[in-house]
């Protein structure tokens, strides 16, 4: 080997040392795993969505397995932005790796406020999250509609000079529409797929297994709908695509960015491997190597549709 | 407190009963950092979700870790299907234990219902005949571990709820009568949440220190993904918190059951 391949890319202008993002809500904040490896192996984290006041989230169950996924309904429990701005942010920025808020609200005012306050800290960016599943108020019913996720987007735009992404939700009928709303009105990127919309019934009891009745699906029954998602995205928009949903080897983080994704998220599949993120970095760099590409970024959008 | 994400071979393995199983695993890291009352996340092959499992024993100077389980779904059976010399794939050892020893002398009474029994095997080796085993089972050939127990000086008592050996009924009475003798430090239960809220019940009126284990579908298994959620109460307030990372043993003072 003549080289060693550069698996670095640079999203919205911040460097991360590898394209593998820890996804929100699969990774807390950071701090659940470093008996295993240390975070700054990871090229990001989006932390768990973080909402203005502190939530408690939904009544467990909370989560069922289903064929290749996950169903759950944690329902943002989070301990609210100033926690995360006083305890875990300074922690988090003691580790070399690129720190993103996920930010929620049920009115367009906790969105302000939480962007805001993350305006005058030092992460890296905020990932807005217009797309949970779990939630009763807010969260994905912002996302369904152009002018719900334009609005939102707007108002963030204002409030903060950070670099913002903006979480889509598959659950809609055409997903480019939303992403080139919000890309109108000033993100700076958008990351898909959040969670599809699920259901599990325990046929003993009749019972839905989760006790929020529906949840969001993920893991790699969802990969293919989140391949196409992000294609048809990346050629919608200009703005960087940041692609999740699935992803569990270093195969299918490639095709995510073939399809046009500059960097991924990964969450289920490091419930199942805790070691999947830094199996999927080792095997990119085995992957360039052996086809002489010198850089990840080069693969980005290659794919050669039909 | 630290754990490891690694495949154990498996040095042991029995049907302790219809569906129920018991591994022996040898993993010296784990069993030298493991706490009793710890429980490990077992990968079960073709499945997405790790299935959570208490540790039954640890033999630290074998280096050995003893897991029971009984076969409740597809994912426990797939696991079920190691056998002896195969490699066990664990994320171990998680949460937090038992305060063993009770912070104050004297002897402790154990609780387990069902497959609630396997944690609570370490608890009764520590304090062998200051220990008062109550086992509940649903019928005779339910029972588990009552050698084991029995093995540790122990003293043990069955009970079945249909009256097919030892003691007719729950643990209840039981519990009242061995909880009524005095000089207890602690009880320590795991089973079926009505049994953990009469153990709870039972101890506050006696005025002693309880500790139970909770169960929940888990996610992640270490604290990152706030999917297993239980209630306590801190300061006068509830609090939301994850059985997998602040318990899975809660004391009884403080869990809303």
């Amino acid at each position: 080997m003549s080289f060693k391949p550069d698996i670095s890319v640079d999203v919205c202008g911040k460097h991360f040392k590898n394209p593998v993002i820890a996804a929100s809500g699969a990774y807390g904040f950071g701090e659940d795993y470093t008996d295993l490896y240390p975070l700054s192996d990871l090229g990001g984290i989006s932390c768990k969505g973080t909402t203005l006041n502190k939530k408690d989230g939904n009544i467990p169950p909370r989560i069922a397995e289903t064929p290749s996924g996950i169903l759950n309904s944690v329902g943002l429990q989070n301990p609210g932005v100033d926690k995360f701005i006083n305890y875990y942010l300074p922690r988090l920025r003691k580790q070399d790796t690129v720190v993103i808020a996920n930010i929620a609200g049920a009115v367009i005012d906790d969105y302000i406020a939480v962007a805001e306050k993350l305006d005058a800290t030092d992460v890296d960016m905020i990932e807005l999250n217009i797309s949970c599943p779990n939630v009763k108020q807010g969260g994905a019913t912002w996302g369904v509609t152009c002018e719900g996720a334009a609005s939102v987007t707007r108002a963030v735009r204002k409030a903060t000079k950070k670099p913002v992404i903006v979480k889509l939700t598959p659950n809609v009928t055409n997903i480019t529409e939303i992403a080139k709303a919000v890309e109108a009105e000033g993100a700076d990127s958008v990351s898909l797929i959040n969670t599809l919309l699920g259901m599990r019934i325990d046929i003993r009891t009749r019972r839905p297994i989760l006790h929020n009745n529906v949840g969001g699906l993920s893991g790699p029954a969802v990969f293919p709908v989140a391949v196409r998602m992000v294609w048809q995205v990346a050629n919608a928009v200009k703005i960087p695509v940041i692609g999740m949903g699935g992803i569990a080897t270093a195969e299918d983080a490639i095709e995510m960015m073939m399809a046009g994704a500059s960097a991924v998220q990964m969450g289920t599949a490091i419930f199942n491997d805790p070691y999947a993120p830094i199996k999927v970095c080792e095997g990119m760099e085995k992957f360039l190597a052996e086809q002489k590409i010198e850089k990840i970024s080069d693969i980005v959008g290659t794919v050669k549709p039909w | 407190m630290s754990f490891f994400c690694n495949s154990y071979p498996i040095v042991d393995k029995k049907a302790l009963g219809e569906g129920i199983y018991s591994y022996t695993l040898k993993c010296p890291e784990v069993a030298e950092n493991a706490n009793i009352g710890q429980f490990v996340q077992i990968k079960a092959e073709g499945y997405m979700l790790r299935r959570p499992i208490s540790i039954c024993s640890v033999d630290k100077g074998n280096g050995t870790m003893r897991l029971v389980f009984e076969v409740r779904g597809k994912g426990t059976d797939k696991i079920s299907e190691l056998n002896k010399g195969d490699l066990m794939d664990v994320i171990a050892p998680l949460g937090n234990g038992f305060t063993v020893p009770a912070k104050k002398d004297g002897r402790v009474i154990v609780v387990g219902g069902g497959i609630g029994t396997p944690p609570l095997l370490d608890i009764a080796k520590l304090y062998g005949d200051k220990c008062t085993a109550i086992l509940g089972f649903r019928s005779f050939d339910k029972i588990i571990l009552d050698k084991d127990y029995a093995k540790t000086g122990a003293n043990v008592i069955v009970c079945t709820d249909d009256g097919s050996t030892g003691v007719h009924g729950t643990v209840a009475q039981p519990l009242a009568d061995e909880l009524a003798k005095g000089d207890v430090a602690a009880v320590y239960a795991c089973g079926p949440t009505p049994m953990l809220k009469a153990v709870v019940a039972a101890a506050k009126q006696a005025g002693v220190y309880s500790e139970v284990s909770l169960e929940q579908r888990m996610g992640c298994g270490v604290g990152a993904c706030v999917v297993c959620a239980c209630t306590v109460i801190r300061d006068g307030e509830e609090k939301v918190v994850r059985v997998c990372k602040d318990g899975p043993v809660f004391s009884g003072e403080e869990v809303v059951l």
